[in-house]
């Protein structure tokens, strides 16, 4: 059949199954915006470019599949970069598609051109400058292909006008669509990895049944295996607790007897010390992040390193492990179980865990996660907050978030109990991520609530993007917490750079969070005060027509504690002054 | 394999199988800048099969560890196979080009070194000699060297290429750690 490569270019994402796409056109795309009148795939038209990657990135970490955004040449790419950084270091699938000027313009400085793969090519799985339209069909293929098998990451595909415009005769081609050999053989350097190696994998689980204080390291990759059940059912064979990290929240439930909770720079106590006190790590699909291990050298310096990973080159990149498997976690993690019950089919036993244990509850009610109640008067704890919203919403809602106090807030006061209800911006911390991300969660997930935790600062990066959800009607909800502050910068401020507040200050009033929600189509509410806390969402959990926003006017001194100071050892984390004080009294010592 | 004083080796030669298409090169260069790998050599020609080139690189893995480097490298799409030369199991060849100093009094000198080396005069004028040698990288090292004092005006070395050796007993000492890449 003769098509042009913008009718192919649509017919082959609708091929790869593609319900959603988020874009915005302009010059050199405007050929493939045609075809998508016709076509059953619904596009929603973002404000700003990266609240259409964003998007794309939410609906993958809601649903698992890739997601979809397409934009411009020139500064619709640009516009786009920051959310394939955040796809790659958070390894989301995505597929990112940018105009480009014709195929005769390239490198003339042309207008809106500029150099999109090269500009993305260290934050990109792959990417690709397509150069005739007969290979629109083949690269379209290949780059869902390469998005979503192994290491899933954003792969971006560069289309220039002439290849896509049917009025010229570049974009001619007779459509195929290539069958899984063809797309292999298309790919002689791509070979995910799938089954670990059983020699190793059970090396693991012999040095698992000797281990006296194991602990298990869950990382984000369990959810992108879809291994949350295997990790269940590996925990409760062994009796092993987890810790999951903050891609991971969800990937065990908090509310599990096992299940210690966030580790790393704001993780709590118990999830900080089992680790560094730990013989063994098993680490599942997790990359020894400097946000988890603190400082290297003093990272779990008793523990021996069980890691699994998809990519083989995270074994050894940041600890060397003393077994590496290379594999999906899922697969890995069902051999595993099978390789211990042999083990245990042939009496093998382990130690007698008993004291791990007892430490262990030691710590948990020694030094749960807790904040200091607010005097009467004083503004709302942000805490406080988090938990009434936690206890008021059904339990498989989807919490967003941005980056910032509110954050580390969300993750530790949240009781995450299934896979795929957290999405944040991990690795790249990129404020301004969790409207956007919220929508595109919502889009995916249409049967779920879905609430966006933000700052202050992080909202006004990108709230505009609300302005598509009350126009595409995705009713999304949006809890700002309002410090008043860039909160986690005023924090190391005050805390390392001696209470000098540079650059920090945003004010509690300028924009006026109600109007400028109303501006855009939203409901929006203000709390001030601790009794209008429960009543405000309740009356956001009844609206589903629009998107709510709710200001909650938070306390700015408030800290996120524990913490571990960048660079430190885990041993030198700092529990709340409250926690630090009794210990103090007790004399107990608060490693 | 170079040798540091502390007898680490701090060089080591990648043979690395890559698609022919365009930009594969700018992958690799940009894959080694943005972790921070130190290239010593790089060489890049097309192959017997016109879908391959192959780059030969001569890492310094005294800023990382070749297995990162082998690893991250096996990450990108388009790279195909890497196979880590072993000096010992591997021809290494290497071309020397030099413009040196040589009037009257040390042209005979210049002429002789060249011999010795076997290598070429490429051309002559009156107060210069462009010399040529290919050769194993130490020799070409050597000559590079031995004429210095002369006065070298211009060099250009090509970087190393490298063939694993043919093998007599069939048992290959080769150590290919192209793997599996995700
Ligand atoms: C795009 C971007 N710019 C700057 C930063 C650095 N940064 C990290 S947290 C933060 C403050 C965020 O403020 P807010 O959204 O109000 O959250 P809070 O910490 O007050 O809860 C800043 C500026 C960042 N992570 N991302
Ligand atoms: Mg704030």
């Amino acid at each position: 059949m003769e098509m042009n490569g913008a009718q192919a270019l649509i017919k082959a994402l609708e091929m790869e199954g593609v319900e959603v796409m988020f874009g915005l056109p302009g010059g050199a795309i405007l050929p493939v915006y045609d075809p998508i009148l016709d076509s059953p795939i619904r596009h929603i038209l973002v404000r700003h470019e990266q609240g259409a990657g964003h998007m794309a990135e939410g609906y993958a970490h809601a649903t698992g599949r890739p997601g979809v955004a397409m934009v411009t040449s020139g500064p619709g790419a640009t516009n786009i970069v920051t959310p394939i950084c955040d796809a790659y270091m958070d390894s989301v699938p995505m597929v990112v598609i940018t105009g480009q000027v014709g195929t005769s313009s390239i490198g003339t400085d042309a207008f809106q051109e500029c150099d999109t793969t090269g500009i993305t090519r260290s934050i990109t799985k792959h990417n690709e400058l397509i150069t005739r339209a007969e290979d629109i069909p083949r690269v379209v293929r290949e780059a869902f292909h390469i998005a979503t098998t192994g290491r899933p990451g954003p792969v971006l595909i560069d289309v220039p006008k002439d290849i896509v415009d049917p009025k010229h005769p570049h974009s001619k081609l007779d459509w195929y669509w290539p069958s899984d050999d063809e797309v292999a053989a298309g790919l002689p350097g791509y070979h995910p990895v799938t089954t670990g190696d059983p020699t190793a994998i059970r090396r693991a689980a012999e040095l698992i049944l000797r281990s006296e204080r194991p602990v298990i390291y869950a990382g984000g990759g369990i959810l992108k295996a879809r291994a949350a059940d295997a990790l269940r059912e590996l925990a409760e064979l062994t009796g092993i607790h987890v810790v999951t990290t903050l891609m991971a929240r969800g990937a065990f439930p908090d509310d599990h007897e096992l299940c210690l909770g966030m580790p790393g720079m704001h993780g709590n106590y118990t999830a900080v010390t089992a680790m560094q006190r730990a013989d063994l790590l098993v680490a599942l699909g997790a990359r020894f992040d400097d946000r988890v291990t603190g400082k290297v050298d003093a990272f779990a310096p008793g523990a021996k390193i069980v890691h699994v990973d998809v990519d083989p080159a995270e074994l050894g990149k940041v600890r060397r492990p003393d077994v590496g498997i290379a594999g999906d976690c899922r697969l890995v993690i069902e051999e595993l179980v099978e390789a211990l019950r042999e083990l245990a089919a042939h009496g093998v036993e382990a130690p007698d865990r008993r004291p791990w244990r007892s430490t262990i509850s030691g710590w948990q009610e020694r030094f749960p996660l807790s904040y200091e109640p607010p005097v009467e008067g004083d503004a709302l704890k942000p805490q406080m907050v988090l938990e009434h919203l936690r206890e008021s919403v059904p339990e498989d809602t989807i919490l967003c978030s941005g980056v910032g106090q509110h954050q580390m807030w969300a993750s530790q006061y949240w009781r995450f109990r299934h896979p795929y209800t957290w999405v944040n911006s991990g690795g790249l911390g990129t404020m301004g991520f969790s409207v956007p991300a919220a929508i595109g969660a919502k889009v995916g997930r249409p049967d779920r609530m879905v609430w966006a935790v933000d700052g202050d600062g992080c909202f006004q990066m990108t709230a505009q993007e609300l302005v598509t959800a009350t126009a595409e009607r995705i009713p999304v909800k949006v809890a700002i917490l309002n410090n008043a502050y860039l909160g986690m910068v005023r924090q190391w401020q005050e805390m390392f750079y001696d209470e000098r507040y540079s650059e920090v200050y945003l004010s509690p009033d300028l924009p006026d969070y109600v109007k400028w929600a109303e501006a855009m189509g939203c409901v929006g509410l203000r709390v001030e005060s601790p009794e209008e806390i429960q009543p405000a969402i309740d009356k956001a959990n009844e609206i589903d027509d629009r998107p709510v926003v709710v200001e909650f006017r938070t306390d700015s001194r408030e800290k996120v504690f524990p913490m571990v100071a960048a660079g430190q050892s885990n041993d030198s984390i700092q529990v709340p002054p409250h926690q630090a004080d009794a210990t103090h009294r007790t004399g107990e010592g608060g490693r | 394999m170079d040798v540091t004083p502390g007898g680490a080796v701090r060089h080591h030669t990648l043979s690395v199988l890559v698609e022919n298409r365009p930009g594969v090169l700018a992958r690799v260069a940009n894959l080694f800048s943005r972790r921070g790998y130190n290239i010593f050599s790089l060489a890049v020609a097309p192959t017997e099969d016109e879908r391959l080139s192959r780059l030969t690189i001569v890492v310094d893995v005294e800023s990382s560890p070749l297995e990162q480097i082998v690893k991250q490298l096996d990450k990108l799409v388009n790279v195909v196979q890497i196979t880590e030369l072993d000096p010992r199991d591997s021809v290494e060849r290497e071309l020397l080009l030099a413009t040196v100093q040589a009037d009257p009094d040390t042209r005979g000198q210049v002429l002789e070194l060249t011999q010795i080396f076997e290598g070429r005069i490429l051309a002559v004028s009156h107060e210069l000699l462009t010399v040529s040698l290919e050769g194993h990288p130490t020799k070409v090292d050597d000559f590079e060297q031995l004429l210095r004092p002369f006065g070298i005006v211009e060099l250009q070395r090509t970087g190393r290429v490298a063939l694993a050796r043919l093998d007599r007993d069939g048992d290959s000492r080769l150590r290919s750690v192209s793997g599996r890449a995700s």
